[in-house]
C-alpha cells in the first residue's frame, strides 16, 4: 500500500479509535499523575481578592446553580470559593436555582462548612430551590424573605441568628455565582443591573468566552471559567492537590490530542484531495 | 385574537415596568412589589402546565406507539416514582440514608454525568471529522481554536514558555477573548 492508502485510512479512520485513544489519554494522567503548572488569570485573582479583604462576620452570598452533568467542572469551584469563605469566617447565604442539584449544592455546602466547624444559621445559611430564577432574583433584591420565608430546612428566616438585619441584597457584601445555567444573565440583570449588587461569576468553560464583555465593563468584578477556573482558585487557597489542580492534566493532555486529531484530519482531507484531482 | 390579546397584555405590561424602574415615586414601588407577588404566583401555575404538558407528549407517544414509545415509558415512571418517593417521604430532601436521596446520587447524578462526560468523545470525534480548514475563515477559526484550546490549559504555557510574555499562548489567547471575542459577544 502507498502512503495515500494511510491518508485514505485515516481520513476514514472508524470514530472509535478516535473514542478509544480520547478514552486512554483522559484517564492516564489521572491514574500517574503528573503535576503541571497552573497560571493565574486576573479574573481569578479579582473574586479571591474581593473576599480575602472581607473582614470576618461579613456577609457573602454565593447562590449555586449546576447540576450533576456540570458538577466536574463547577463542584471543585464551589468547594474552592466556599472553603475560602468559611477559613474567613465570612457569613454564606447561599441558594440553588436549579432543581437538578439543590440536593448536591446542600451537601456542598454542608460538607464544606463542617472542614471549618461552620455552624447552620449562625455561619450559613441554605435557602435552597424556588422555581423560576429571575422572579426569585428580582424578588431577593427587596427581601429574601420574599421568596424564602422559611429556608431549605424549614426554619423561619428570621429565627435564625445569621439573618438578622439582612434583607436583602444590599447587606451582603458581593455575590459569587456558580453556574452552568442561562440564569446567569439574570443575575447580572438583575442583582447587578437593578439592584447594583458586586457580582462575580463562576461558570463553565464553555460559556465563560461570552462574559468577558460584562468583566470589561465591570458589571461583574470577577470571572472564573471551567475547571482552570476552579484549578486557579485552589492554588489561590493553597490547596494544589485538591481535585481541580489534579485533573489539569487529563484535560491539558486531552486538548492535546484533539488538536493533534484536528491536524491529522486536516492533513488526511488535503492530502486525499489532492490525489484525488490526480 | 388568541394571539393578539396575549402579546398586547404582555406588551403593555413590560413597557409599564420598563417605565416603573425609572420613577421613584412611592406609589411606582408599591405596583412593583405587587406585581412581584403575582409573578410568584403566575409562576407556580406555569410549572402545573409544564408538568401536564410533558405527561401529554409521553403519552401520546405511548398511545399511537410512535417510534420511541419505550422511551416514552420510561420517562413517565421515573417522573411518577420520583414525585411519589419524595411527597411520600417526609423528610425526602434531608435524609441522606432515605431512598430518595439514593436514587438521586447512585442513579440520577451519575447518569447524567455520564452523559455530559460522553460529549468529550462526541467533541473529539467531530473535530477529527468535520473541522476542516478549507477557506481563508475556516481556518482562523481553526487557528483560534487551537490556540484558545491550548492557552486556557496548563500545557500552553509549558509549550511556550520560552517566548518572551505577551507572545505565548496563554498570552494569544487571552487576547483573542478580550478583544475579537468581546466585540463579537457585544455585537451580538
Amino acid at each position: 500500500m502507498t502512503s495515500g492508502g494511510i491518508w485514505f485510512r485515516l481520513a476514514n479512520l472508524d470514530r472509535r479509535w478516535v473514542y478509544l485513544v480520547i478514552g486512554i489519554v483522559t484517564f492516564l494522567p489521572i491514574i500517574f499523575y503528573i503535576g503541571v503548572p497552573v497560571s493565574i488569570t486576573p479574573e481569578v485573582q479579582a473574586v479571591y481578592r474581593k473576599i480575602d479583604s472581607l473582614s470576618p462576620g461579613t456577609v457573602i452570598m454565593v447562590p449555586m446553580e449546576f447540576g450533576p452533568s456540570t458538577m466536574a467542572e463547577l463542584e471543585p469551584m464551589a468547594r474552592a470559593v466556599l472553603r475560602h469563605c468559611f477559613s474567613r469566617d465570612l457569613k454564606i447565604i447561599s441558594t440553588a436555582l436549579q432543581i437538578e442539584g439543590v440536593i448536591l449544592m446542600e451537601k456542598v455546602l454542608r460538607e464544606s462548612a463542617a472542614e471549618y466547624g461552620g455552624k447552620y444559621g449562625e455561619d450559613y445559611v441554605f435557602l435552597g430551590y424556588k422555581p423560576y430564577p429571575d422572579i426569585v432574583i428580582l424578588n431577593m433584591g427587596e427581601n429574601f424573605r420574599k421568596p424564602f420565608p422559611r429556608d431549605y430546612y424549614g426554619n423561619n428566616l428570621d429565627d435564625l441568628p445569621m439573618m438578622n438585619g439582612v434583607a436583602n441584597y444590599s447587606n451582603t457584601a458581593c455575590i459569587v455565582n456558580i453556574n452552568s445555567t442561562s440564569g446567569v444573565d439574570y443575575w447580572i440583570n438583575y442583582a447587578n443591573g437593578r439592584y447594583g449588587a458586586d457580582l462575580a461569576l463562576g461558570v463553565t468553560a464553555v460559556i465563560a468566552t461570552d462574559y468577558y464583555a460584562f468583566l470589561q465593563s465591570n458589571q461583574i468584578f470577577g470571572l472564573m471559567g471551567g475547571l482552570k477556573g476552579a484549578a486557579e482558585y485552589e492554588r489561590l487557597i493553597g490547596r494544589r492537590k485538591d481535585i481541580a489542580n489534579r485533573s489539569m492534566t487529563s484535560v491539558s493532555v486531552a486538548h492535546l490530542f484533539i488538536i493533534l486529531f484536528i491536524v491529522v484530519g486536516n492533513f488526511a482531507y488535503f492530502i486525499n484531495r489532492g490525489k484525488g484531482r490526480a | 385574537m388568541r394571539r393578539e390579546v396575549p402579546l398586547t397584555i404582555v406588551f403593555v405590561c413590560g413597557a409599564f415596568m420598563a417605565f416603573q424602574y425609572f420613577v421613584p415615586h412611592y406609589v411606582s414601588a408599591a405596583v412593583y412589589q405587587y406585581a412581584l407577588n403575582w409573578t410568584i404566583i403566575i409562576g407556580i401555575f406555569t410549572l402545573a402546565v409544564g408538568i401536564g404538558s410533558l405527561i401529554h407528549v409521553h403519552y401520546d407517544r405511548i398511545s399511537r406507539r410512535k417510534s420511541t414509545w419505550l422511551y416514552s415509558i420510561v420517562t413517565l415512571a421515573g417522573l411518577s416514582f420520583m414525585a411519589v418517593l419524595g411527597i411520600l417521604s417526609p423528610n425526602a430532601l434531608t435524609d441522606s440514608q432515605g431512598l430518595f436521596m439514593k436514587m438521586y446520587f447512585y442513579v440520577l447524578s451519575p447518569v447524567q454525568a455520564t452523559m455530559f462526560a460522553l460529549l468529550a468523545f462526541f467533541i473529539a470525534s467531530a473535530a477529527y471529522r468535520a473541522f476542516r480548514a478549507k477557506t481563508v475563515l475556516a481556518t482562523l477559526l481553526l487557528l483560534s481554536a487551537v490556540i484558545v484550546m491550548l492557552g486556557r490549559v496548563p500545557i500552553g504555557d509549558m509549550i511556550s514558555g520560552w517566548l518572551p510574555e505577551g507572545l505565548r499562548i496563554s498570552d494569544v489567547a487571552r487576547y483573542i477573548l478580550d478583544y475579537p471575542n468581546t466585540a463579537a459577544k457585544r455585537a451580538r
